[in-house]
């Protein structure tokens, strides 16, 4: 089976490209546009990174550097789909054990020596290795490779790991069951190749500037924790014809309002926009203010296990608190950045998603009060007999906001009790880790484009399951899943379950709100998952 | 004097042990590790993470390490947050930056405050003496956090005179507002007690007794009014350079100048146990210096006193 | 954050200088003297109208400080500006609550602050002084060294942590605010304490076989008290500026009460959106309140000063 994804337009882009970096004064070869004379993309990031070797990166914000620096087997595409990085192509084996992908022989690392399959040997190996203590050792169970299990937990070295360097542009990987989105999970930053001589020459200190060697489109220039960083185009790239930004600009602004204010005076192409300025800056900067779904939801967990309230175990109050949740002046006034409204626990932007109807959906508002009130009644709560419970939330001006709408709602639709109290985030995990809670904020975001990273979260085995929901049925329905051909209608069914049950309130689902210069081009606003590549985006004169 | 020195940093020695042990085990009473996260690790994952950082030691063990390692190798330890880096790395980048922008702040409220204080003194009740008090009362009831959003609106958005943040290797246009927003309620406060001071000092027998004698105002001023009014001022800038210093927090984040203050208060929510200990010990030391220096300019400005 | 403090004991250390209080009459001139102060006097006024304010001003509120107004939180800068027909006097906050009852409730949050703290540190402060300097040696050497030692800890490290350790509540924040601010008092309380030791009149009351309890409360401690109330009157404000301080942090106290630092805070993040009296209101309570404490505080300094200007 030969796989060959999208390599047809690679071929015939790099064709286009002939006269390398000087395109940088002139059109954009597919869309024509004139490009700007100085392609420098500067962007706020909320904090700084916390590693930018590719093994060990954890956050958010490294993980874009990490994909500017380091080139993995497989890329995204502004949509999200698989395009080759190092390898050009793979195949599978018929028991969809074996993966072989083919490097392309014209990869070089910056410093001129080629990238070859015991690169990858050495980065799968050192990223599952306990010595290496990387905290996303575990994705290197998650992709089922051979033995890897046994190397995480210390049981066989790291020698064992299912992987091998064929020769030097072959790299073979085997796996322990058939995994369908194996090659999905090559586009993370835990996979990508790591360059042993400078690593072993330098240990812990080979990421900064002057010791890093990488094979990405860019190279760490500068980097000054806390303030800021720059990478510029690697001129060793194999693919540096067709590279437009010639630099990136990361600035760390803590405060998302000063950030704004930078972003106003020019300083800044792209910021995230405060809960609740998205209409006004839309209205005055309708180029620059954009919105798209993101994968994540928000919500509130119920506290089911033996330690919860003995009022939430009743789905009747379960279903009058969600009931009486009014989304829309959470999304339209709170949040106000094209946060849909939740209604279910997956986001309906998860690909291979349908959404069940949902009867709560399909009513209005009032309706909804009315029968949250005939049900809270029902469960025995009422003027003489309140209901009165607790709620807890991460220290942030966002949470409180919902929280503090949240409880206004209950407060005054249901005539419940509600005391706040918000955590500061280390002390909030733990409580909520430990069930000392009645009602809790939760959000996730999914690991990848797929319900059941979101569904697996409310399974009775998980260890993110802080509500301690448990229904046979339901994780009957997940594990049917991990093996089934076609998923989509039972994850439908599985949020059916949800809805029934109500183990917790889904309240919105996230949105991407940023403020982007419009001479960005080619921001990947269909990319739900937002693995955005540096060399993708360009400038455009103004 | 030179014994006196070396008694007063031998002594510190067992303050800052106990800074250290105090430090610590706090930090170990605040729910939460450093590798509490959103997404538990996997038992085995957490355990290999923590026996590399030796957080599977038993703590008395884990604050012997501490302890040797910094006496031995002066290993401050690693960061649990940035892994690329170690607290000796975090402190040598970040120290500089808050020293120079605390220290500037620091000259700059010192100059500033006590001019305007001795202006005010010297023409009591006068529309100077208004305006001098005025202004120190109104700097020193502001938030000084407030200063941060005020100037960047005002200097980044309005003017566009300075840029809205960053350090840029310490150029001067980048200095400018950290340096304003960090001074103004010091600058506040030293005015208003050097006033106070000063007034005090010119109706004291002494400084009436020399302008009986027919000595001019201006020498007077200078020669034996300045050092008494100045006494209670010295007093209160040590304090004043170890705050400028350490409670620079604001300045970071509003500035993200990438200084200390920032790193601190997030080290001790984010539970980076080692750099959290690692900045306590460099504010204690420093605290302990600069009370000593205070103390040493002190008898410097006053005969009366001698160590 | 809490340079003040040692303008404070300066402040107190001149009072040090002065002649012990005799009797009642001195306390009688203090308080003539207070009373003929007109910056004192003016400001007692205002914090009196405050204080007022605080009380009387929920009688005229027609909205609680946690309720929201639905109707008008959709756009704030428009629909939210401070007007007396829809009763929002005060405009409305960022979430659409009624801005004159959260101010109320901040002032009087800022004003039990700034006195209970305050409070705390007067009492421990002047307790641990007290005790360390009248009994001295050994006991004074390795209290005042515990003094030290916790004066070396940054204080931001110390409330942090209480707050992390403890949780957030009204409780915590006193004893966090209490637990930094009562050192420099024990210090100058001990200083007070030792100078007055040696005075005739203690040694006349120790040779007569008074008991040192009794000598610690009559005589000790009354001829403490103008330093003690000096200084207390100068943390008010040294307290109130911490909790804005921690506020300014995300670790203040918890929704849905709110502090005058927690509203500037959130006042100063929005105030390039068109929403300044978010920030104008509880500032204007602030500094007003903070300016007042200033001159309350140097009025009875002058007061208790018996060197008469």
């Amino acid at each position: 089976m030969k796989h060959t994804p999208k390599l047809a337009l690679a071929a015939l882009l790099s064709g286009t490209f002939l006269s390398g970096a000087a395109l940088a004064a002139g059109t954009h070869p597919e869309t024509g546009e004139q490009l700007a004379d100085d392609q420098t993309f500067t962007y706020r990031v909320l904090d700084e990174l916390s590693s930018l070797d590719p093994q060990i990166v954890e956050d958010v914000i490294g993980s874009e550097f990490a994909r500017d620096l380091f080139e993995g087997l497989m890329s995204q595409d502004e949509d999200g789909n698989l395009v080759p990085g190092v390898a050009t192509d793979y195949d599978v084996s018929d028991d969809k054990l074996t993966y072989t992908f083919h490097l392309r022989p014209e990869a070089v690392w910056s410093n001129g020596d080629p990238v070859t399959a015991s690169d990858f040997v050495f980065a799968w190996r050192r990223a599952a290795d306990p010595e290496t203590a990387s905290p996303y050792q575990w994705y290197m169970g998650l992709m089922s490779i051979a033995n890897g299990e046994e190397v995480i937990a210390g049981d066989l070295p790291p020698e064992e790991l299912g992987v091998r360097a064929v020769d030097d542009h072959t790299f073979e990987v085997t796996l322990s069951s058939p995994l369908p989105y194996f090659p999905q999970m090559t586009t993370h930053a835990t996979t990508f190749p790591a360059p042993q001589a400078v690593i072993e020459e330098h240990g812990k200190e080979w990421t900064r500037p002057e010791n890093i060697v990488s094979n990405g489109a860019y190279v760490l220039e500068e980097h000054l924790p806390n303030e800021r960083s720059t990478r510029v185009r690697n001129e060793m790239y194999w693919d540096n014809e067709n590279t437009i930004l010639d630099k990136v600009v990361t600035l760390v602004i803590n405060d998302e309002n000063v950030a704004l204010t930078r972003y106003m005076a020019g300083e800044l192409d792209r910021t995230e926009v405060p809960a609740g300025q998205f209409p006004r800056l839309k209205e005055e900067y309708p180029d620059e203010a954009i919105s798209f779904p993101r994968l994540c939801n928000y919500y509130y967990t119920f506290n089911l296990s033996d330690s919860g309230p003995e009022a939430f175990k009743d789905v009747n109050v379960r279903k009058a608190l969600a009931l009486a949740v009014d989304r829309k002046i959470i999304t339209e006034n709170i949040m106000a950045g094209g946060q849909p409204e939740a209604y279910t626990f997956t986001p309906e932007a998860v690909a291979g998603f349908t959404p069940p109807t949902v009867e709560m959906a399909e009513m209005t508002q009032a309706e909804r009060d009315e029968m949250a009130r005939e049900l809270l009644a029902e469960a025995g709560y009422g003027p003489d007999n309140p209901l009165s419970f607790d709620m807890v939330y991460n220290t942030s001006e966002a949470h409180q906001k919902v929280a503090v709408a949240l409880s206004q709602m209950w407060k005054q639709k249901l005539g419940a009790e509600v005391e706040l109290a918000n955590m500061e985030w280390k002390v909030f995990l733990e409580e909520r880790g430990n069930q000392n809670f009645e009602l809790a904020r939760g959000a996730w975001c999914g690991d990848y484009n797929e319900a059941s990273t979101f569904l697996d979260l409310l399974d009775s085995d998980s260890g993110y399951n802080d509500g301690k929901y448990s229904n046979e049925e339901y994780d009957a329905l997940l594990e049917k899943a991990k093996t089934a051909g076609d998923t989509t209608d039972l994850y439908t069914s599985a949020e059916q379950i949800l809805a029934a049950d109500m183990p917790v309130i889904p309240i919105y689902h996230y949105a991407g709100v940023y403020m982007l210069d419009s001479d960005v081009g080619n921001w990947p606003v269909n990319n739900v998952e937002q693995n955005w590549y540096s060399k993708n985006l360009y400038k455009i004169a103004e | 004097m030179f014994a006196y020195i070396v008694k007063r940093l031998l002594g510190a020695i067992p303050t800052l042990l106990f800074l250290v042990v105090a430090a610590f085990f706090m930090m170990h009473l605040a729910p939460g590790g450093p590798f509490t996260s959103e997404r538990p690790l996997p038992p085995e994952v957490l355990a290999n993470i923590e026996a590399q950082y030796g957080l599977d030691q038993p703590l008395w063990k884990q604050l012997w390490d501490y302890v040797t390692g910094i006496v031995l190798h002066f290993d401050f330890g690693p960061s649990f947050r940035y892994k690329d880096r170690d607290v000796n790395d975090i402190i040598a980048q970040g120290f500089p930056i808050s020293l120079t922008y605390g220290t500037l702040s620091f000259v700059v409220a010192t100059l500033v405050g006590v001019s305007l204080g001795i202006a005010a003194a010297i023409r009591h009740n006068s529309w100077v003496d208004y305006f001098a008090v005025s202004l120190g009362i109104v700097a020193q009831a502001l938030p000084n956090f407030i200063m941060g959003p005020i100037l960047i609106l005002t200097f980044t958005l309005w003017l566009g005179l300075l840029p809205g943040g960053g350090w840029n290797g310490g150029q001067w246009e980048y200095l400018i507002m950290p340096v304003i927003a960090l001074s103004t309620s010091y600058m506040g406060n030293i005015a208003r007690l050097t006033r106070s001071s000063m007034l005090e000092v010119m109706n004291s027998n002494f400084i009436r007794t020399a302008r009986a004698k027919g000595l001019p105002a201006r020498s007077v001023i200078w020669r034996h009014a300045m050092k008494p009014t100045l006494l209670p001022v010295i007093s209160y800038l040590g304090p004043v350079f170890v705050y400028v210093l350490t409670g620079s927090v604001f300045v970071d984040l509003y500035f993200s100048t990438g200084g200390l203050g920032q790193s601190y208060v997030n080290s001790a929510l984010t539970r980076d146990y080692a750099v959290l200990l690692g900045v306590t010990i460099l504010y204690g030391a420093l605290t302990i210096l600069v009370n000593l220096l205070t103390d040493l300019a002190y008898a410097w400005f006053d005969p009366k006193i001698r160590y | 954050m809490f340079a003040k403090s040692d303008k404070a004991a300066d402040l107190a250390g001149e009072i040090t200088d002065a002649k012990a209080i005799r009797g009642r009459s001195l306390w009688r001139d203090a308080r003539d003297r207070f009373v003929r102060n007109k910056a004192a006097m003016a400001c007692v006024f205002v914090l009196g109208l405050i204080v007022l304010f605080v009380i009387f001003g929920p009688l005229l509120a027609q909205w609680s400080n946690e309720e929201i107004d639905w109707n008008r939180m959709g756009d704030i800068a428009r629909d939210g500006r401070p007007s007396i027909e829809n009763g929002h006097y005060f405009g409305l906050d960022e979430l659409g609550r009624d801005l004159y009852a959260r101010v109320i409730q901040a002032t009087r949050t800022s004003l039990l602050v700034g006195l209970i703290g305050a409070a705390m540190a007067l009492l421990v402060g002047t307790a641990y002084g007290v005790l360390a300097g009248f009994y001295g040696g050994r006991l004074d050497g390795a209290m005042m060294r515990f003094v030290d030692i916790l004066l070396a800890i940054p204080t931001t490290l110390i409330i942090i942590l209480i707050l992390v350790v403890a949780g957030r509540s009204f409780i915590t924040l006193f004893i966090a605010l209490g637990a930094v601010s009562w050192l420099t008092m024990s210090r100058i309380v001990r200083a007070q304490t030792l100078a007055l030791k040696s005075r005739e009149f203690i040694e006349a009351a120790r040779a007569g076989g008074v008991s040192e309890w009794a000598i610690i409360t009559r005589h000790i401690l009354p001829n403490l008290l103008g330093v003690v109330i000096v200084y207390a009157s100068l943390l008010v404000p040294e307290m109130i500026l911490a909790e804005s301080f921690i506020s300014f942090l995300g670790l203040g106290i918890a929704e849905p009460n709110t502090s005058l630092g927690r509203l500037i805070a959130e006042g100063a993040g929005t105030m390039a959106y068109g929403t300044l009296w978010q920030l104008l209101f509880p500032l204007f309570f602030y500094v007003t309140i903070i300016i007042t404490m200033f001159f309350i505080g140097d009025g009875l300094r002058d007061a208790l000063d018996p060197k008469d200007r």
